[in-house]
Formats: structure tokens, C-alpha cells, sequence
């Protein structure tokens, strides 16, 4: 099962605040234990906001803004992928993280959709429409072993 | 948190340091049934304890240091084990406490011990379904329910295996050591193809309902990452990793909403999972460096790595897959890579030059139940319009498989022979 791991943002992340060496080398720790353990897929830091942009939806309208925006709080700050059994085990590799942040800090575990979850998103049209479109293949192409 | 809560969290604190703890306790006791019993103990501790103190700061240290202590006492109240606690009383120092313990852990290569334990699970002695079960229990941390259900035998079954497996283990007195050398090499195929083994249930089951069971290809994965860790020079491991996360990648595209199988050449590929293609050609790339393209595996990815690479499958680089069976098929004699070259050939140089490959396995002994075969051959007989042949096979490969989704789509193959070309 894989989660998205985010590092919600602090002030100090914001203001581009690197951690110290100590904090990094812990955090570094911490990213070599999810490598040895096999469950780390992915991880980033991101850049304050203030180097960013946000791109706001309206219809067919389409604005540009640039950071820094706020609530701080609501912003990503980096993440990690991970592949565990369950979310008790996101839980419970992710208790071990050293604090991100100087200050008090959040992280949010969030389960990714995987496959099976689409499926009730086929309608029966859509499904009518790729079993034609899959007779049609099969009709003329060949049996390689997937 | 609620008692269920808790409880929860213990188990999958267990689940993340079980294989370290027990590989621990085998180093100092030099025995599988004892380090997993008292593993065991020290769970039950766990459980009763850590609902009120909470989750220690190292969870492994405290498992650990309990399961010495439950050690002891227990040696102590069994007199008949005097022996036992003589031989076994120097690794049991009784003056650790979690904190000793936590930084003899660090100290202690803990890579070495689950290496330790690796090869011990996979020793040569072993039955293969009984290394896979004791892998997959001692450093899977998976319940022997959980084994069951993953390979459709009754749970007896397992724990039979497991019971015997380190009875064979004690009896032949396995010294637990690392390999070294050549014998490290050997022993550590035999470690790659247990975990390929667990990743092949899981990619294509072999029997039952489901077509993929995607938990056993992760479960897999995530051993053969931790082996590339513990062993990175060996190329092999980079090679088995690359094709498995290469596999996995396609696993989302593999069955349909319904748990129908869609072939690879029919797949949208747009659900392939990039994250893992990448990290499939990097351990590949990984395997090459270390001068091991020619391992067995790292064939295997290479020709895993020509599917990712192409963007539709008419891009296929097929006769780079033809070549690359090539040459697995000389360095591992194995009829099944010549049937999945024969695939490549019909693909790179016409469905006749593949049917004739094909026709030279038809007296194969070790192909003789294999469903694939008659598959193929029904296959390349259907695209030269020998559709009443192509039926036959059709209908012999359905009758071979074991697995009911795979035995419907041969059929359905099978019915579709009659209706106009």
C-alpha cells in the first residue's frame, strides 16, 4: 500500500531556514532506515513558497499567483512515497521521524489510490467501450506473455 | 488510543522490527526455534506493556532486551536446561538494560545478522516451499495465516513446513554464517530465487480467483530492496530488483475492473507506473556497473527494461529481446526461456520462425504440464490461420492452468477460433 507522506510547512521552512547539521543528519538517518527497510519509493524537499507559483481554476479561466501564500500551515513543505503493509505501519515508521521542523511541526499520511479503487468509476458505457476496443485487439494482435 | 488502537500500532511496530530482533536472537543463541519463541515472548510483553508507557523511543532495543530477560528466567526456573543456560549464559549478560542494548545493536553490524538470518531461511537443506514460508515468517514478519492465504494451502500446512524447517535447521546444526566467497554466490541465488519466487505468486498466481495479488509483489519487493542493501556489490541483487520493480510497474495495467487479464500488448500503458520504471532501469543500471549484465536477473530486466522503454507496443525492441533470451536461454538451458524466446522471435522475425522454435519444445519432459506451451503454440497457429489447431491448444493450455481467470480467457481464446476471421 503506498502513502504520500507530506511535511506540512512552518515558518521557518518558509523563510528558508536550512535545518542545522545536527537535524539533517538525524533526518538522514531516518531516510537511510525507509531505504534498508525497503518501504522508501520516493522523497523531496520543496522550496519555500515564495518561489513558487499557484495556477487558481475557474472554468475555463486560468490565474496566475505568486508566493508566498498563506496559511503557512496548509502549505508542503516536502514528502515522502512509502510502500508498507498498512497505514498502522506509515503510522508507526513515521512516529520515528525526527521533527522536521525547529518548531512544532505536522506530517500527513495519506493513503494513494491504488488500481482496484477506480473501479467503480467505469461506467457501463465506458466499459462496453473498451471490451469493443479490446475484441478488436485481441482479434489482431498477439499473445505475448505480459 | 483505544485498546484496538494500540494494539495495532504494536503490531505494526512488530511487523517493521521482527526480522531484526529475531536476527539478533539467533546470533547469540544460534538457534531459529529459540530466537522466534522468545521474539514471540517479547511481543506478548509488548502488548501487555507498551498500552501504558507507550511506544519506546527503540522498540527494537526493548524487544530485544525483554526477550533476554524472558531468557533467563526461564532458563533459571527449568533446571533440566542447566546446560542450555550454560551454553547459551554468556550472550544472556543479565546486566543490559534497553539503553546497552539500543547502542550494542547499533554497534553490531545488524546488516550482518539479518544476513545471517537471510541465508539460514534459505538454506540449501530446505525444500523450497519451506524456505519460502520460513522467509517469509521470520523476515516477512507475515503470520502464518497470512502464508496461507497468499499460497491457498491450509495454515497447517505452513506451520508444518515451518516446524520442520528448523528442525532440519537444528538437527544438521547449521552453523549460521554469512557465505563467503563463491559459496556466498551460490547460496545467495538460492536467497534471489525464493524472493522471485514469492514476487511470481503474487505477478501471475499460479492458482485461485485472482489474476495478480499485488500484496505478495510488494512484499517481495520489498525483501529483494533489503538484500540490495545489505549485499550492494552483488550485481544479481540490483538485476532481481530491477525486475521486479520493472514488473510491478505494470501491475496496475494488468487487470481489468472486472480481475480480467489484459495482455501486455494490449495494455494502456499510460497506467504504467513510472515511479517504479524508474527505479527498475536505475537497479538495472546499478547491476551493469557492477559488471553484471550477464547474470541471469539482470537478463531478466534488461528484457523487462525493452517493454518499459517503449512507449506503444509496436516500439518494441524486439529483436534485442530475442538476443537477450538468447542468451538466458544457453546460460540456463531452461526450456521456459527458449518458449519466451520463441515469443520474441515470432515477434522480430515472423510467426513461422516462432512456431518452429515452438514445435522443437513439443517433447520437452519439463514442458509437458506447462500451460504456456500449448498457449503459445495455439497463439501462433490462430495468427497463420490455423484456427481448428489454435483451438485444440487453446483448449489443452485452459486444461493445464490452475488458474480460474487464466482458464477462462484461454476458453473464451478458444471460442473465439470458430467465428469468422
Amino acid at each position: 500500500m503506498r502513502f504520500m507522506v507530506i511535511v506540512k510547512a512552518s515558518r521557518s521552512s518558509e523563510a528558508g531556514v536550512l535545518p542545522d547539521a545536527g537535524r539533517l543528519a538525524a533526518m538522514g538517518r531516518f531516510n537511510e532506515e525507509l531505504v534498508k527497510a525497503g518501504v522508501l519509493l520516493a522523497g523531496d524537499g520543496l522550496k519555500p513558497s515564495s518561489q513558487g507559483v499557484r495556477l487558481h481554476f475557474s472554468g475555463d479561466q486560468r490565474t496566475l499567483s505568486e508566493g508566498p501564500f498563506t496559511p503557512t500551515g496548509e502549505l508542503v513543505a516536502g514528502y515522502w512515497v512509502i510502500d508498507v503493509r498498512s497505514l498502522d505501519e506509515a503510522i508507526a515508521w513515521m512516529r520515528r521521524c525526527p521533527n522536521p521542523h525547529d518548531e512544532d511541526a505536522d506530517i500527513e499520511i495519506r493513503p494513494v489510490f491504488e488500481a482496484e479503487d477506480f473501479g467503480e468509476a467505469m461506467t457501463p458505457a465506458l466499459r462496453e467501450q473498451e471490451d469493443r476496443l479490446r475484441d478488436e485487439v485481441a482479434a489482431r494482435s498477439g499473445s505475448a506473455r505480459a | 488510543m483505544t485498546t484496538t488502537n494500540t494494539h495495532r500500532a504494536i503490531e505494526a511496530v512488530w511487523r517493521i522490527e521482527s526480522a531484526r530482533v529475531i536476527a539478533t536472537l539467533v546470533r547469540m543463541l544460534r538457534s531459529l526455534d529459540l530466537a522466534e519463541e522468545l521474539a514471540q515472548d517479547a511481543l506478548v510483553a509488548a502488548l501487555e506493556r507498551w498500552p501504558q508507557t507507550g511506544v519506546p523511543d527503540n522498540p527494537g532495543a526493548w524487544l530485544v532486551t525483554t526477550a533476554k530477560h524472558r531468557a533467563i528466567d526461564r532458563l533459571r526456573r527449568d533446571r533440566l536446561a542447566e546446560r542450555k543456560f550454560e551454553e547459551f549464559g554468556h550472550a544472556l549478560d543479565a546486566a543490559t538494560d534497553v539503553r546497552d542494548e539500543a547502542a550494542a545493536m547499533a554497534d553490531d553490524d545488524i546488516g550482518d545478522d539479518l544476513l545471517r538470518l537471510v541465508f539460514a531461511t534459505c538454506h540449501p537443506l530446505l525444500p523450497t516451499d519451506a524456505r519460502v514460508a520460513l522467509t517469509l515468517r521470520l523476515l516477512g514478519g507475515l503470520a502464518t495465516d497470512e502464508i496461507a492465504r497468499a499460497f491457498l494451502v491450509p495454515e497447517a500446512t505452513i506451520a508444518q513446513r515451518i516446524v520442520r524447517a528448523k528442525r532440519t535447521l537444528a538437527k544438521a546444526a547449521v552453523a549460521f554464517e554469512v557465505p563467503r566467497g563463491s559459496e556466498l554466490e551460490e547460496r545467495l541465488a538460492s536467497v534471489l530465487d525464493v524472493v522471485y519466487l514469492v514476487f511470481n505468486e503474487g505477478y501471475s498466481a499460479t492458482a485461485g480467483n485472482d489474476w495478480t495479488r499485488p500484496d505478495l509483489c510488494a512484499e517481495a519487493l520489498r525483501l529483494g530492496r533489503v538484500l540490495a542493501g545489505l549485499v550492494p556489490a552483488e550485481p544479481e541483487v540490483h538485476g532481481l530488483v530491477a525486475l521486479m520493480e520493472l514488473q510491478a510497474s505494470r501491475l496496475r495495467a494488468r487487470v481489468d475492473a472486472d480481475g480480467e487479464p489484459i495482455l501486455l500488448a494490449e495494455q494502456d500503458r499510460a497506467r504504467w507506473d513510472q515511479l517504479l520504471i524508474r527505479r527498475g532501469l536505475d537497479a538495472l543500471a546499478r547491476a551493469e556497473r557492477l559488471g553484471g549484465a550477464f547474470g541471469n536477473y539482470a537478463l531478466q530486466g534488461a528484457i523487462a527494461a525493452c517493454h518499459a522503454r517503449a512507449k506503444n507496443s509496436d516500439q518494441t525492441d524486439w529483436a534485442r529481446i530475442a538476443s537477450l533470451y538468447a542468451v538466458l536461454a544457453r546460460q540456463t538451458a531452461s526450456p521456459v526461456v527458449e518458449l519466451n524466446r520463441a515469443v520474441a522471435v515470432a515477434m522480430s522475425s515472423g510467426v513461422q520462425a516462432g512456431l518452429d522454435l515452438v514445435d522443437a519444445l513439443a517433447s520437452e519432459p519439463a514442458l509437458a504440464n506447462y500451460h504456456l506451451l500449448p498457449s503459445v503454440r495455439a497463439d501462433f497457429l490462430f495468427k497463420l490461420e490455423r484456427k481448428a489447431e489454435a483451438r485444440g491448444e487453446f483448449e489443452r493450455a485452459a486444461s493445464l492452468t490452475r488458474n480460474d481467470r487464466e482458464r477462462a480467457f484461454l476458453l473464451e481464446r478458444a471460442a473465439r477460433c470458430d467465428a469468422a476471421s
